[in-house]
């Protein structure tokens, strides 16, 4: 049985930066550090001066770190209640209480082997970003993919990054599917993920994956696993994280 | 511990009452699950009773469809903190299918799967006296994949993770054995109303 998650605890904004134009980067310095899986996500409780709370989850976009300090991406959401706070009112130096690691599913670490397929749309490339992470650092070979969606280059969370990663050729590779705009690398996709699109990202690796993690909006978890399966993927692999909407 | 710059959106004062602690309403529909959606034509489609190991009964869509059907407008929680009012529902609710299967309640613990290989543990008790119900219609309309068609668990009163989708079965077991969720950090009972999110919470 995994442990349950830290009781609520006083994590303080360490940094704040843009990640795109809809979505900024929060790193925590939790009181109480907390040891965690790639792929695990906090819940984060905010309280009004009369009592009222609101609680959302958010996945950990960093790799275990020594200091135990923890990255969310938060995506602004429109009225939303708890995104609207982080993107218009906090601030680095504020207290938030912090609960975590949850989740025991939607986990890889580089021990897990490989290869590993790893699709995400939007925000939902933090949990994945936490695996890739671990995986550069930890020096693994293991054979991974990240198939990324996103509306443009600017809007894609991590970008250069990610095309460090990618530059150190040590069997991580990146296709970016771009739907509002023209692609600049020969590798990536116009348009969103479909079957045709999953054939040829699955043909990047060197054999079919043993993992593949998919993130995001519910209707892109749908049409992305869809595309996937279609092309071949085994659907008994494929675990999802949905963030609603 | 009060966060300096949050005032909240507040749940309007006629249904703050209905709205369990740390959960926001919403009127759509959001959907979570583990794996992909999986995709049951209705001729394969089987639900099986078990005591233990052993099956007692089991029905395909035709025989299953055809028991008496109850209607349920109920409140339903998810762990991931919404909350959404008034769902409509249409089912054989729990009494009703032991009733069929000329059964009583075999043991205290119950096992749900689902044809996805998911399972989630709920206490007999709460699936008694019409509190739960395999639901085959939402809303009115046949209930779609995504929300765990052709037919799923349902038990309202219970965050929604314990509501097992693309339900295959019901086993009975002697001790409280941990689902999938359960198995991960999750509450063995799961009441919204006493915030029973992890396995630690009281
Ligand atoms: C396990 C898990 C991990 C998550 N990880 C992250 C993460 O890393 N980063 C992140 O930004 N979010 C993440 N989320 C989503 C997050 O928990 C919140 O749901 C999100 O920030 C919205 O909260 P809010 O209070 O701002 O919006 P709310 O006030 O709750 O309003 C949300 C409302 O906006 C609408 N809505 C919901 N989602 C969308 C959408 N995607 N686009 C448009 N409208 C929408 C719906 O009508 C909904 O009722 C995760 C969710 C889960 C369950």
């Amino acid at each position: 049985m995994s442990a349950s998650p830290s009781p609520w605890e006083r994590a303080t904004i360490s940094a704040i930066s843009d990640l795109t134009p809809r979505v900024k980067s929060f790193t925590f310095a939790p009181e109480t550090p907390f040891r965690f899986r790639p792929g695990q996500h906090v819940d984060l409780r905010l309280t009004a001066p009369d009592g009222y709370q609101a609680r959302r989850s958010y996945s950990i976009a960093s790799a275990p770190s020594a200091d135990g300090t923890i990255e969310l991406a938060i995506e602004r959401l429109d009225d939303g209640e708890v995104s609207s706070f982080f993107h218009e009112a906090a601030e680095v130096g504020d207290a938030i209480e912090l609960r975590g690691p949850i989740g025991g599913h939607f986990v890889w670490d580089s021990d897990d082997g490989g290869p590993l397929l790893l699709i995400g749309a939007g925000s939902g490339v933090a949990p994945l970003m936490a695996m890739i992470r671990e995986r550069a650092g930890q020096g693994s070979a293991v054979p991974a993919l990240l198939v990324l969606a996103a509306r443009g280059w600017d809007n894609i969370l991590f970008r250069d990054e990610l095309l460090a990663l990618e530059a150190r050729t040590d069997g991580f590779e990146l296709v970016f599917a771009l739907s509002r705009e023209a692609v600049r690398r020969d590798r990536d996709h116009g348009g969103r993920i479909d079957q045709a699109l999953a054939a040829a990202a699955l043909a990047r690796l060197p054999s079919p994956p043993t993992f593949a993690f998919v993130c995001g909006s519910n209707a892109f978890v749908e049409a992305a696993t869809s595309a996937f399966i279609e092309a071949g993927l085994d659907s008994k692999i494929i675990r999802t994280e949905r963030y609603g909407g | 511990m009060a966060t300096r710059g949050f005032i909240g959106r507040r749940t309007p004062e006629d249904h703050a009452a209905r709205t369990p602690p740390g959960q926001a309403l919403t009127t759509d529909f959001p959907v979570l699950s583990a794996g992909p959606t999986p995709r049951i034509k209705l001729e394969d489609w089987k639900f099986t009773l078990k005591v233990g190991p052993r099956p007692v009964f089991a029905w395909d869509w035709k025989t299953f469809d055809a028991l008496p059907k109850t209607a349920f407008t109920r409140d339903i929680h998810c762990v991931t903190t919404w909350s959404k009012l008034d769902t409509k529902w249409e089912g054989v609710t729990i009494d009703d299918l032991l009733a069929a299967a000329g059964m009583e309640a075999a043991t205290p613990f119950v096992l749900a799967h689902g044809f996805d290989g998911y399972s989630t543990n709920v206490p007999t008790a709460d699936l008694a006296g019409s509190k739960a119900m395999i639901a085959t219609t939402y809303d009115g309309k046949p209930l779609t994949p995504d929300h765990g068609g052709p037919a799923r668990l349902l038990v309202p009163h219970l965050y929604l993770w314990k509501s097992a989708k693309w339900v295959s079965g019901l086993q009975f077991t002697e001790v409280d054995t941990a689902g999938f969720w359960e198995l991960r950090g999750y509450h063995m009972v799961g009441d919204p109303w006493r915030e029973q999110r992890y396995h630690d919470d009281p």
